[in-house]
């Protein structure tokens, strides 16, 4: 076994370069299942307002498409657990195979397992330290969502099955990232690769179960998310159905195994085609570069928004008949405000969907402190380019970034609904909804900037903040901040629209914070070292 | 051109330069030679404005680095030592965006250059070993028609025939009238190309003058393989360092006694000779032993030598 030797090194340097992460993400993804699984017990105390509520979920395509079907409509748990079931799990899929890549192809494109390699090390050391830590760490994230279930009051054996079904669909899924590891150069296109086909998986079975039974009712078991939800936990618990899944972990392991004996170090299967030997018109300035950098990215962001956009706007249409519970139908009023109940759930969404929105323009905005660090900002700033130049160009990309994302999401979800009412005044409605997330968006980029300039090494505190910002949302409705803590938050100020009142004041507020902020971070950047 | 008096730069408590004095004028291609971690690079930092000097004065073709960035940066071009590009970028493209952000560059000049270090523009910078990286960095900058090269350990990466090419480039430029402060750490290299140097050492100058006026530094390096024992190559003036192995000898032998050195090895008869220039690490060694900042020079030359 020499192609293995040096992997207990390996492992201990994985665990100890993912010693914050790994932890996060255990905490963060078994405590959404426990959070929302208890509110739904809450939510619907009696037998008959289940039924009811899970009817409407399964009779309603869109939702069916989105998060899978019920498969046993008395079952609490199934109706707790049914927006976590297929999402939660493709979010373990992307944990795994990020972790995979991050292990792996990324270590190799860095130039690291070179170093690591020449060691004591085997060939095959670095994919199996990986595929350890991550399998290990998703069924340690898949045991501690079981326990946060049983602990919200479901029943053991169903909960342990979720949280099987949530561990194998990751695991299968880090396969298919090992398999894409070997065969991209870079990390970012094996990343990519392997969410592609994540996405692939979870669009088929969307397709899949919102469709007939004698119609593409079949395509959701092409898809290894789909065998995850047709175990069914709390809706007969099909144990069997977790062997598919294993199998599959197993055999792609085995094709990745097969693949890495069969390369060099650093190279990939696909190799890259040549390009331009002149740079386009385009590629003059660092707004252009900047742009060059993004767009592929910012592209499959929109997508997505666009995507969501459109989910929203279908859901919103019959949401009226959705929530039958008198229970359920308070709560959102509460939560969105008082002029209807569609209304309340678009603007209810579209807060989620500007806590996204900040998500990337956090990320967008933090290519500054990477491209520092990866020594690329040097020859740029060594020419005629001025730093204020040069931090405009990714800011300027993560503002109208942001912008784009939520025209996209405004205008799936405006045409969407507009179509389904007939009224095409809907349309300008549902965006200007989308776009008064704008401004408490740009005040998480301002965070990620004035960082930047300030304190370079905690530019990470874009997504403290964004975490705070999201607490205090979730939390503060619940154990009632007061309210000097809930307006900590910029998400707090966003008007409730459609349907809410709308005054410019907070907007305003919310622009110059903003505004503020990243003139602090350009300013500070412009009296500080490089490096 | 270039004009730095006890220039002082510390990190946290590392004291990157102490005290540093350099000087280059128009026209001169200037040696900027020092072991790793000397200050070399923080020194080329701060004469781009991307360092903010501590202490001294620092003056850049009649300018101020820190101040006046984008008016200075039109007038010179700049090669990292790590050289890192955009993985997703082609050379060529890459190669064009500098020397465009730069103010344009000679689109003839840029063809000939490609040919010359022999650099493909059409590959993806992530499939571009160290070297190949260097020769895009060289190419965006010798294509520019600027005054003032700063180039930090260029041939790190390079292969010999490389090398070669790139000292044609650097001595076409000083025909053509450019100015070129070269850092380096390898003394053959400055001594091919530089009309000056300045030596530092943790974050000082150590010496500055012409190549002459530090000729008394070189120690060559000296591998043999004899005809028959060595015997009598222990007497030998101005060797150092001897190491014996059957036929084989190895040693250190100071510049004024290479000469005598060689014909004490002929007379033996010699069927392999390997020789080669000191690296400034072992110069430094020798020279002012492996200790505090700045070390006290151990021979009256060196010290007589200090600017």
């Amino acid at each position: 076994m020499t192609g293995v030797t040096g992997v207990g090194p390996l492992v201990r340097l994985a665990v100890r370069r993912d010693r914050v992460l790994l932890p996060v993400w255990a905490v963060l993804l078994a405590g959404m299942a426990g959070l929302s699984a208890s509110a739904t017990v809450g939510l619907y105390p009696d037998l008959a307002s289940r039924v009811q509520a899970a009817q409407n979920i399964n009779a309603t395509s869109s939702l069916v498409g989105l998060y899978g079907r019920i498969y046993d409509v008395t079952a609490l748990g199934a109706l707790a657990t049914i927006k976590l079931g297929g999402f939660g799990a493709a979010l373990l899929g992307v944990l795994g195979l990020v972790l995979i890549v991050r292990h792996t192809r990324a270590e190799e494109e860095a130039g690291r397992l070179e170093l690591v390699g020449a060691g004591v090390v085997g060939r095959y050391a670095a994919l199996t330290a990986a595929l350890l830590v991550t399998t290990t760490a998703l069924v340690a994230i898949g045991a501690l969502t079981s326990g946060a279930l049983i602990a919200a009051g479901l029943p053991s054996s169903g909960s342990i099955a979720f949280g099987l079904s949530w561990a194998g669909t990751g695991i299968a899924f880090a396969a298919v990232g090992a398999v894409a590891a070997q065969m991209t150069t870079s990390a970012r296109g094996a990343i990519g690769a392997a969410g592609a086909t994540l996405g692939l998986a979870y669009l088929l079975r969307g397709i899949g179960d919102s469709s007939d039974p004698d119609g593409l009712r079949w395509l959701s078991w092409l898809s290894p998310v789909g065998w995850a939800q047709q175990v069914r936990p709390y809706a007969g618990d099909r144990w069997l159905l977790l062997i598919p899944l294993l199998a599959l972990a197993v055999a792609t392991s085995a094709v990745a195994y097969v693949l890495l004996a069969r390369r060099d170090l650093g190279a990939g299967l696909l190799t890259d085609r040549p390009g331009p030997a002149t740079a386009p018109a385009g590629l003059r300035s660092p707004l252009g570069l900047a742009w060059r950098l993004h767009r592929v990215a910012l592209a499959a962001w929109l997508v997505a928004f666009l995507l969501v956009g459109i989910v929203v706007g279908n859901i919103a249409s019959d949401v009226g008949g959705l929530l039958n519970s008198a229970q359920a139908r308070d709560m959102i009023l509460r939560l969105g405000g008082r002029h209807g109940l569609t209304d309340a759930f678009l603007a209810a969404e579209f807060s989620i969907v500007g806590v996204l929105a900040s998500v990337y323009g956090v990320q967008a905005a933090m290519r500054l402190r990477v491209e520092e660090t990866a020594l690329r900002a040097e020859p740029l700033l060594a020419t005629a380019v001025s730093r204020a130049r040069w931090t405009a160009s990714h800011t300027v990309v993560a503002v109208l970034g942001t912008t784009a994302l939520m025209v996209g999401a405004g205008l799936g979800a405006g045409t969407a609904y507009a179509a389904h009412t007939g009224d095409s005044a809907q349309i300008g409605r549902v965006l200007g909804a989308a776009l008064v997330q704008l401004p408490a968006v740009w005040v998480l980029t301002g965070v990620v900037v004035a960082a930047f300039g300030l304190a370079p090494r905690f530019v990470a505190a874009g997504w403290a903040a964004l975490a705070i910002f999201l607490l205090i949302g979730q939390l503060g409705a619940i154990f009632e901040f007061p309210q000097w803590v809930m307006g900590l938050s910029p998400y707090t100020h966003v008007p409730r629209l459609p349907g809410g009142p709308f005054g410019p004041t907070p907007m305003l507020w919310l622009l110059g914070i903003a505004a503020a902020l990243t003139g602090v971070g350009f300013a500070s950047f412009r009296r500080r070292d490089l490096g | 051109m270039i004009r730095v008096q006890g220039l002082r730069k510390s990190f946290g408590r590392t004291k990157a330069l102490d005290g540093l004095d350099l000087q280059v004028s128009v026209g001169e291609v200037h040696g900027f030679l020092g072991p790793n971690g000397s200050g070399k690079s923080t020194t080329i930092r701060v004469l781009l404005g991307l360092l903010r000097a501590d202490a001294g004065t620092v003056t850049l073709l009649g300018g101020d680095p820190w101040r006046d960035v984008t008016r200075l940066h039109r007038r010179l071009a700049y090669v990292p030592g790590d050289v890192s590009l955009w993985p997703n970028l082609t050379g060529g493209e890459v190669i064009d965006l500098l020397g465009r952000l730069r103010g344009g560059l000679n689109p003839k000049r840029r063809a000939t250059l490609l040919e010359r270090f022999d650099l493909d523009p059409t590959k993806k910078c992530r499939a571009y070993s160290k070297g190949n990286r260097q020769k895009v960095a060289l190419v965006a900058a010798l294509a520019s028609d600027v005054e003032l090269l700063l180039l930090d350990e260029p041939t790190s990466g390079l292969d010999p025939l490389m090398e070669q090419t790139f000292r044609d480039c650097i001595e076409q430029g000083r025909d053509d009238g450019r100015s070129v402060l070269l850092s380096s750490h390898i003394l053959a290299e400055a001594e091919a190309l530089c009309d000056r140097v300045s030596i530092i050492r943790a974050g000082r100058n150590v010496e500055t003058g012409t190549l002459t006026e530090l000729r008394h530094l070189t120690r060559t390096s000296i591998s043999a393989d004899l005809a028959g024992p060595p015997n009598g190559v222990a007497s030998l003036r101005g060797i150092h360092d001897l190491d014996v192995e059957g036929n084989r000898v190895r040693f250190d032998v100071d510049a004024a006694y290479l000469d005598e050195a060689l014909r004490g090895l002929t007379e033996v008869g010699v069927r392999g000779l390997v020789s080669q220039p000191p690296t400034l690490e072992q110069l430094f060694l020798e020279h002012y032993g492996n200790g505090s900042a700045g070390g006290r020079p151990a021979d009256p030359a060196g010290a007589a030598a200090r600017s």
